[in-house]
């Protein structure tokens, strides 16, 4: 277990690293001087390019650029907003609680949803699996900005139930408004898990040892909790936490479409205004949280299964 | 010839099945409409006509017009060149890098392939719209960038199936026949290996088609891909105005077009790489559904294995 603890922290260390890498230079990568791509279109007075190419350590070679940079981000010093010279941090930390609120709320209705639509296509064959089996195959296809402009259509200028532009103030307010962009975003990824639930459970309901226990007479709940769900777990968790690593990139869209004042929303608008250290800065923060799931992934599957604990050569 | 031609289509439709031949039609109907676009489009859909805003399907307008009286069908019809155009940039782009590497990988094993793969890992670990959005960043809103960085992301997606299908040809007697008798690297690998594994290839990419059509589609709706006057499915999207007036055809058509277009690539790709639907079985008693057990390793190309 601590192995394969171990060699997945240093594969998840060494891609955050090359991500940092990746997107420190590509501010070198873009076409006209660095200082020209963060001033844009704008026109910077002498004085604010001055600071901005001391900021940028221009008289140093790229290696030691770049480990001033990634040392100032472990510090949380993400840099100076080109628009409006506020810290990067402080523009991001006023939306990183809304951002994962709202993958909070989108992957709690993937769960219950996801999983309750699986089973129920996994225990009723026939007719009811047949239906679930077309509902999941058109809702994996349905995209957060599709579903975005279904649900504002109906349930926020038809129905009036929910606002169709920013979110309210206080925590119930918060809630009440972030309950539409999560079903955006929580949709298509519904699908996907009820998929994977369904075979997963179809797998172990066709085993042997499933056959055994209720041949030894055992409740039918008890053979479904202990027996057919406890073993169909790893899959459905692994697909779990790798939907919710995808969701992270998705808030770019349904907070764009809802108006939610998140980091989605920040790094669109930050595209728009050219304002590239936020754009760094975000992409950075979106791409961890995605390697994060990941890895979390792996680690909450070794601590379901114990058999992989034992055989952690073979995880890594 | 015409016989010919007939019992092909008959062989096609008996291996898609019902659902991958509604599919394949539909999205030969949507191409159609892409290449002759110009027969198939009742208007000009950039011609704006603002005391037409807004109006419902009429004779004149067979799905009503948008904001600028513009005429919604002609709109999804034009558009239809710019939203297809994207996602085969990316797949063409993103097969012809990742399929050469993956054969390469998997020809010669050891190290090349434990580096190919590792690559092939560590860029399947970035979300390719966070990529895309990046490059936009850089470069500015347009089609180029998005489609260049969703190339790049899509490499591992096509690649990796690739390599693992290759790999599994690579150890079959076969190949080992083949090199006995002196044929090349190249040969073997293009004229056998690449054919056995055809159909996983153009599985994957239909489906890969489906999912870039999605995300260029998510870029060009928050305004980063293609821009506004433009016709393309995604920008129509974006057109919140007509959503909060509460006129949602202008959005809707254009949503529903491609969620019937990405479901179509779907279905097709999983029945193209000899995915067959799990059966619906009617009894309580099942057979049992563990994984596809895959067919031995044939050379179907008539070598003398």
């Amino acid at each position: 277990m601590t192995r394969m603890v171990i060699s997945r922290l240093g594969g998840l260390a060494t891609t955050l690293l090359l991500a940092s890498v990746a997107i420190f230079g590509s501010l070198y990568l873009a076409p006209g001087s660095p200082e020209d791509v963060l001033f844009g279109t704008r026109q910077p007075s002498p004085a604010a390019r001055a600071a901005v190419e001391h900021q940028l350590h221009l008289d140093q070679p790229l290696p030691v650029r770049y480990w001033d940079w990634l040392t100032g981000v472990l510090h949380g010093n993400l840099g100076t907003s080109m628009v409006t010279q506020q810290s990067v941090a402080s523009r991001v930390g006023s939306g990183l609680g809304t951002t994962a609120t709202l993958v909070l709320i989108a992957v709690l209705f993937v769960v219950v949803f996801g999983i309750a639509l699986g089973a129920v296509a996994a225990l009723r064959p026939g007719a009811v699996d047949a239906a679930a089996g077309a509902v999941t195959s058109v809702t994996v296809t349905i995209p957060p900005f599709v579903a975005s402009t279904v649900l504002i259509t109906v349930f926020a200028v038809r129905l009036g139930w929910f606002p169709s532009s920013g979110i309210g103030t206080g925590f119930g307010g918060r809630i009440h408004g972030l309950i539409l962009p999560a079903c955006a975003l929580a949709i298509m990824n519904c699908g996907f898990l009820a998929r994977v639930t369904r075979n997963a459970l179809l797998d172990q309901l066709g085993r042997e040892h499933v056959q055994t226990a209720v041949a030894r007479g055992l409740p039918r709940a008890i053979v479904l909790r202990d027996h057919v769900l406890r073993n169909a777990l790893p899959p459905i968790s692994t697909a779990a936490a790798l939907l919710t690593s995808g969701m992270f990139a998705s808030t770019l869209i349904v907070e764009t479409a809802f108006g939610v004042p998140g980091i989605g929303q920040l790094t669109i608008t930050s595209v728009a205004q050219k304002d590239f250290p936020v754009v760094q800065a975000v992409s950075l923060l979106l791409v961890a949280a995605f390697v994060v799931c990941n890895a979390l992934s792996d680690l909450l599957q070794a601590l379901i299964d114990p058999r992989l604990r034992s055989t952690s050569g073979r995880m890594a | 010839m015409r016989i010919h031609i007939l019992g092909r289509i008959a062989r096609a439709r008996a291996s898609l099945g019902p659902a991958g031949t509604v599919a394949a039609v539909f999205l030969l109907l949507v191409l159609l409409m892409a290449v002759l676009a110009p027969l198939v489009a009742p208007q000009d859909p950039n011609l704006q006509s603002l005391l037409d805003a807004y109006s419902g399907p009429s004779g004149a307008h067979l799905l009503g017009t948008d904001g600028l009286g513009r005429d919604i069908a002609s709109r999804l019809v034009y558009g239809s060149r710019t939203s297809l155009l994207g996602p085969t940039l990316v797949v063409a782009v993103a097969l012809g890098v990742g399929v050469p590497l993956a054969l390469l990988a998997a020809w010669y094993g050891g190290w090349v392939n434990a580096v190919v793969a590792r690559v092939f890992d560590l860029v399947y670990a970035l979300p390719g719209l966070l990529l895309a959005v990046l490059a936009v960043a850089l470069f500015g809103p347009g089609l180029m960038p998005a489609v260049v960085a969703l190339s790049i992301a899509y490499i591992p997606f096509l690649a990796r199936i690739v390599l693992a299908a290759a790999r599994q040809q690579r150890v079959s007697p076969y190949v080992d026949a083949l090199a006995v008798q002196g044929f090349g690297v190249v040969r073997i690998t293009v004229r056998h290996i690449l054919r056995n594994i055809g159909p996983v290839v153009l599985g994957q990419a239909a489906i890969a088609f489906g999912y870039a059509l999605l995300d260029l589609a998510s870029l060009s709706y928050l305004g980063l891909a293609v821009q506004a006057p433009t016709a393309d499915w995604g920008v129509m999207v974006s057109d919140s105005n007509a959503l909060l007036q509460g006129y949602w055809l202008p959005v809707l058509a254009p949503g529903v077009l491609i969620v019937c277009c990405v479901l179509s690539l779907t279905v097709l790709g999983a029945r193209i790489s000899g995915e067959r639907p799990q059966p619906y079985l009617r009894t309580r008693r099942r057979a049992r559904t563990t994984a596809r057990t895959q067919p031995a390793a044939v050379d179907q190309n008539g070598a003398a294995a």
